[in-house]
């Protein structure tokens, strides 16, 4: 069997055809690298028939970086910053994810108090991130409001993390065997009086967008997804689960201290644009729930359970951990030859190289502003698809 | 001086108003003094000129400010005593920004289209009647003209996407294009029936026409369906959320002036503006009685305490409260598709339109008016 890859230049330069009796033609548009839509720099060229997208073909590689060959230089404590730099909202997830690899690979052994403060964490940049996305989906439906009021939050959170890690964005946090820093003495007062504040906002955001008839109708029955097809692209969180598929890690294979709290799969039903929106409405909810059960019990103990310049060698073979991040499945898979510090071959398993594809898949037969709901509702991060 | 007599007069001797333009002024004293006539013209063209600016400066400080509190912030502070003089510094910027004209654009179209559709507001704000005493002319076809230069106002807009010769200028011009067309005629079969009821199509003629009530209301169900077809036609016809279609920024970057820059880009934005304020002074004379205190059919005693309240004041407040429902749509809508907003046009709008002709016509043949006019 032979398959023919098309190449890019093949696709951008196919016959333009006209698909009615007048006398039109396709065109070709840029959306991106520098475009409102591209969310930092991703290139979608789009073949257009008047207001209808015929072919989307999305060109990435402007953020790339060699964020993988790199770490086959760094020894795997250096590794953590450069996660922090592929899905920047979801930074502590992607910490997480190596450090979970790092200590099932070489069995360094966490407290209790690290699992729950690393959960904590990642609940709460949950929250920031989808309360950023729905910012910026408000913001790509023409509702420009919604994207101060999805900042406010993201600010607020911002500071509880900066009062912790000293960092906003690339935070650096999670570390093999522990954590970077201890929390202060007031952090689960501080989480505690946030909680019913972003409780609210989450019924804000339900008051100034969800309801809003425009809104519904440019996200309902809008760019479908079923659970097969979903799955079959790879995708992973919000977006798989918006189909009715209830893969979510942490729930099917709990790792931190999600194995201990109650909270709910949210699924979708039938995968249009507006599940999508409200599966991630509800996740910030169960979030919300997630840190009200732990943040009562944060057990005492140190922050580490090894020493910072301890030499870390995993041993001889493939390894390969994974965790939930706000977007889906962020997995780390690394090869090592068990003698030195630094991996042989690292490879990030991204989850928004996979959801990108959804864009190619059921955006023909759309219009421009579909296209744009459908992106906006995949919530891309740009340097996570290109590392 | 005369000015403010007349309005006392006008209030002491209730509903006796005579209004006065300054096109009639002129034509008046002709015979007597030409620097007269000279000086009724140069006040026309200056005034208007003034109020240009100035709405400019304060729509735009007012939007900024309104979409500054609708979000949760304070917007602009910091240049002049609360953040007055922001315009002013932001004009400056873009003036002593480069005039640019893309090399493959059709230069002389390109440099032309933003002062076409700066034309079409200016024009309108000189016959919009903002008193009794204030109007720059009084046209008889007055609704005609407005509807007639309205409509040419997409021609600025399409010029300025063909011209760009910019793929995203031209998805936003053609959609411009039949978005205006299309919703001016949702907008026309409002005006109707403010003409049906009033009789006139004189801007002055209608707002005196609603000496005993305003069409709002007066005009039974079709008053006000007319007043919320009207607000929402106009609305689209300004392009702006939740028809802001042809900008559509996170679809087609600026749509039909992504390609312009400094005071050019700066021209279609007071268009934009302008015409806002003229929309809405329109709304608010066809519908909610133009510079006509509140009155209600025959209580004297009220009637007369609300015109002790200036008509220019009535104007303006009733102006200020259609702007900021339009600011207000802004900051609160997104955006329509473009087949949804076809829709909302041709099988809500239209049909809605001609059915509330009909019953207009029916009000007004069988008179049967809350309060009778004043014969």
């Amino acid at each position: 069997m032979t398959v023919h890859v098309r190449t890019l230049d093949e696709l951008l330069h196919a016959p333009l055809e006209a698909d009615s009796e007048l006398t039109t033609q396709e065109y070709l548009v840029n959306m991106g690298p520098q475009h409102p839509i591209a969310h930092g720099s991703l290139r979608v060229v789009v073949r257009l028939d008047g207001e209808t997208v015929k072919e989307v073909i999305p060109v990435p590689g402007y953020v790339h970086r060699g964020v993988e060959k790199m770490c086959e230089h760094l020894n795997y404590r250096q590794v953590i910053p450069y996660t922090d730099r592929l899905d920047y909202l979801s930074a502590i997830m992607n910490n997480w994810a190596v450090a979970k690899t790092v200590e099932t690979a070489a069995g360094i052994e966490t407290s209790d108090r690290i699992e729950v403060i690393r959960t904590i964490m990642a609940e709460l940049q949950r929250l920031q991130s989808h309360a950023l996305w729905w910012g910026v989906t408000g913001m790509d439906l023409g509702a420009y409001t919604a994207f101060l009021y999805g900042f406010r939050e993201r600010e607020i959170i911002g500071e509880i993390f900066e009062e912790t890690i000293g960092a906003r964005l690339t935070m650096n946090y999670i570390q093999p065997g522990g954590l970077m820093y201890d929390i202060k003495p007031d952090f689960a007062a501080k989480v505690k009086k946030l909680l019913p504040y972003l409780q609210d906002c989450v019924e804000q955001y339900e008051t100034l967008l969800s309801g809003n008839v425009i809104f519904q109708e440019r996200l309902r029955n809008v760019g479908i997804v079923d659970g097969a097809r979903a799955v079959a692209l790879g995708c992973t969180g919000p977006v798989v689960r918006a189909s009715g598929v209830p893969l979510d890690l942490r729930a099917t294979e709990p790792y931190g201290a999600y194995g201990k709290v109650q909270f709910n799969v949210v699924v979708g039903s039938i995968g249009d644009c507006w599940d999508r929106y409200y599966v991630r409405l509800e996740e910030m909810r169960e979030s919300i729930r997630i840190i009200q059960q732990l943040i009562d019990g944060i057990p005492e103990g140190p922050y580490s359970t090894i020493r910072y310049n301890v030499e870390l060698t995993l041993p001889e073979g493939i390894h390969y951990g994974q965790v939930e991040t706000a977007r889906g499945a962020f997995g780390v898979l690394i090869a090592s030859d068990g003698k030195q510090e630094i991996p042989y071959r690292l490879h990030f398993r991204s989850p928004n190289f996979n959801n990108l594809w959804v864009v190619t898949a059921i955006s023909p037969g759309w219009r421009i502003a579909d296209f744009i709901s459908i992106q906006s509702s995949l919530d891309l991060v740009i340097p996570d698809i290109d590392r | 001086m005369q000015f403010v007599h007349t309005i006392a007069a006008a209030a002491a001797t209730n509903s006796t108003w005579a209004p006065q333009t300054l096109a009639q002024r002129a034509a008046d004293s002709a015979p007597h003094s030409l620097w007269l006539t000279a000086g009724y013209f140069l006040l026309a063209v200056v005034g208007v000129a003034a109020l240009l600016s100035f709405l400019g400066m304060a729509l735009i400080y007012i939007e900024r400010k309104i979409a500054a509190h609708f979000q949760c912030r304070l917007g602009p502070t910091r240049v002049g005593p609360f953040g007055l003089f922001q315009t002013l510094a932001d004009t400056l910027k873009l003036v002593f920004k480069e005039d640019f004209v893309p090399p493959k654009a059709d230069r002389s179209l390109h440099m032309l289209a933003p002062f076409l559709a700066l034309l079409v507001p200016v024009v309108l704000l000189a016959l919009i009647p903002y008193s009794p005493n204030v109007q720059v002319a009084d046209l008889n076809i007055g609704i005609l003209f407005i509807t007639a230069i309205g409509g040419f106002g997409v021609m600025g807009i399409l010029i300025a996407g063909w011209s760009s010769n910019n793929k995203w200028s031209m998805i936003g011009a053609m959609r411009a294009g039949a978005q205006i067309i299309s919703y001016e005629l949702s907008a026309t079969l409002a005006l109707l029936v403010v003409v049906l009821f009033s009789g006139t199509m004189s801007l002055t003629g209608i707002v005196l026409s609603q000496q005993d009530g305003w069409w709002i209301w007066r005009g039974h169900a079709a008053g006000f369906v007319a007043f919320l077809i009207y607000v929402v036609a106009s609305t689209a016809e300004l392009n702006r959320t939740p028809f802001d279609i042809p900008e559509g920024e996170s679809e087609l970057t600026a749509g039909f002036h992504t390609e312009y820059s400094g005071l050019r880009f700066a021209f279609f934005f007071l268009a934009e503006f302008i015409n806002m304020f003229t929309v809405s002074a329109l709304t608010a004379t066809l519908f909610l009685g133009g510079w006509m205190p509140f009155h209600v059919g025959d209580w004297a005693g009220f009637n007369a305490a609300m015109d002790t309240i200036p008509p220019g004041i009535w104007f303006l407040t009733k102006t200020s409260m259609v702007i900021f429902v339009i600011m207000w749509f802004r900051w609160t809508f997104p955006r329509l598709r473009v087949d949804q907003l076809m829709h909302l046009e041709w099988k809500v709008l239209l049909p809605l339109g001609f059915a509330n002709l009909f019953v207009a016509a029916v009000v007004v043949l069988t008179e049967l008016y809350p309060y009778p006019l004043a014969k």
